[in-house]
């Protein structure tokens, strides 16, 4: 499991970091047995998301093969995905 | 196998202790003074035993049993003031039925502090000399019921070392042991995936009854869990939204079917995987897993937590080698190595249950070297 990132199931679309990234970075990420190629568009910490593919506002954020939040604007491939631009849906306090 | 500590009851404890319990946070101060006399009993504070209303009368009354009578616990005194709900003469009849071997005293029957610290020493001796007696043996790996946690989580908790527990608790269960976890609020966003490994109708049907009574019981006080959780050091850390912190949070029970859901401190009726209702608070769940039975708790940290339990040993699993590093005198197993490339999931867990059965057998874990014993009661009514 010694790699950049980590995805945990094919249907994701974010990766964990398992170093801090660098911006302009190229990684070679390994999806479901097959391989994808990924420039990191901005820096990211250790731990953190970067999003795998565009996701238009409003699209599902996938982590362990399930919807973890919606992307609260536009988030290119190889941007950090994180609380500034995916909100969750559980427990909203805010809708009742 | 591991050599553990058969009781009366037939339970097998790991741990030998005597408690000095107040059951009422007005005897606190003199059960700490008793405890402090009688060198290797064990003094268990916490801040309840009068003005409960309703449901929480019978929910301190279980949690206080269920404590007092896990198998780690060898004899109580209990240490009561006389006029509140839940007196020594009441716990001390609930737990001598439970077979648990229990001495009690009053403060107010007795002649001011200094009678009461000297009746109290005398019989915690007693109890500690009748611990004494107690002998390890060989029993089966069965006889375990583990507790698994996570707290102070990061990004990677949900990807190493809740999973390497997961494979503990897989390992444990296919032996004919238990595994118990809780945290029903980090439960939210991954009911589904809870209700679908379900071992029947009715399990799944507790599975949504209680995720569902969490959520709405928030909102109807006009509150966001949100606020809390995920919790500033976990966005810090990378953990994004609650179902994300669920999702990885859930991973620590591993993959067998659940058998059973309880309430907060209720003993399991059956062995396999069990879920307890309870809150995500690290101390106030351990306490009631503790209550509930288990004689070991396996808790993971991806940002560090120091914590453990004044009943059971805690054994504390990184989620990263960088907290490993940092904090090597609180960690006793370092799930980063499986990022290293030094371990896998499955060999990770495989090492986590050989630790298991060492510290069943009597090795310390690093919070019962430091001295770590948090423990407190979760409350289910406003304190009046």
């Amino acid at each position: 499991m010694s790699h950049d990132v980590l995805v945990v199931d094919a249907k994701d679309n974010v990766a964990t970091a398992l170093r801090p990234l660098e911006e302009g970075e190229l990684l070679q990420v390994h999806i479901g047995g097959r391989a994808l190629d990924v420039t990191v568009l901005q820096p990211i910490p250790f731990g953190h998301k970067i999003a795998l593919t565009d996701l238009e506002k409003g699209q599902p954020v996938v982590k362990y093969g399930e919807v973890i939040g919606l992307a609260t604007q536009r988030i290119g491939k190889g941007e950090h995905t994180h609380v500034h631009n995916v909100e969750g849906q559980t427990g909203r306090g805010d809708r009742t | 196998m591991f050599l553990g500590y058969r009781r009366n009851s037939g339970r097998v404890g790991v741990r030998n202790h005597v408690l000095v319990f107040p059951t009422v946070i007005c005897a606190a101060g003199v059960a700490e003074m008793i405890s402090r006399e009688v060198p290797g009993t064990v003094y268990l504070g916490h801040q309840h035993g009068c003005g409960h209303l309703g449901e929480e009368r019978d929910h301190m009354i279980r949690t206080m049993v269920g404590s007092c009578s896990n198998p780690n616990v060898a004899g109580v005194l209990l240490v009561g003031l006389g006029c509140e709900m839940l007196s020594a003469d009441l716990l001390g009849e609930k737990l001598r039925e439970a077979g648990q071997s229990v001495e009690t005293i009053a403060t107010q029957a007795m002649q001011g502090t200094g009678d009461a610290i000297a009746k109290g020493t005398e019989l915690a001796q007693k109890l500690l000399e009748e611990a004494k007696d107690a002998r390890r043996e060989r029993v089966d790996a069965s006889e375990l019921m583990v507790a698994a946690k996570c707290g102070a989580s990061d990004t990677l908790s949900g990807l190493t070392a809740n999973p390497a527990t997961g494979v503990a608790c897989d390992i444990l269960i296919k032996a004919g042991g238990s595994a118990i976890f809780t945290e029903t609020p980090e439960m939210l966003g991954a009911e589904h995936v809870l209700a679908r490994r379900a071992a029947d109708e009715e399990v799944r049907r507790r599975i949504w009854e209680i995720t569902s009574r969490t959520d709405s019981k928030i909102k109807a006080l006009g509150l966001d869990v949100r606020e809390a959780e995920p919790g500033p050091g976990n966005i810090e850390a990378g953990l994004t939204t609650l179902a994300e912190k669920s999702l990885g949070a859930i991973r620590k029970g591993g993959t067998t079917p659940i058998v059973e859901v309880v309430e907060y401190a209720q003993r399991p009726s059956t062995k396999g995987l069990v879920i307890m209702d309870g809150p995500a608070h690290d101390v106030v769940s351990v306490t009631g897993m503790v209550a509930a039975g288990a004689q070991i708790v396996v808790f993971t940290t991806g940002i560090g937590t120091p914590v453990g339990s004044p009943i059971a040993p805690v054994i504390k699993i990184s989620s990263n080698s960088s907290l490993y590093e940092r904090w090597k005198g609180n960690i006793d197993v370092n799930a980063g190595a499986v990022l290293d490339g030094e371990e896998t999931l499955q060999s990770m867990g495989r090492q986590l249950v050989e630790e298991i059965m060492e510290v069943a057998s009597g090795k310390l874990t690093r919070a019962e070297v430091l001295g770590y014993r948090e423990f407190a009661i979760h409350t289910i009514a406003p304190t009046v």
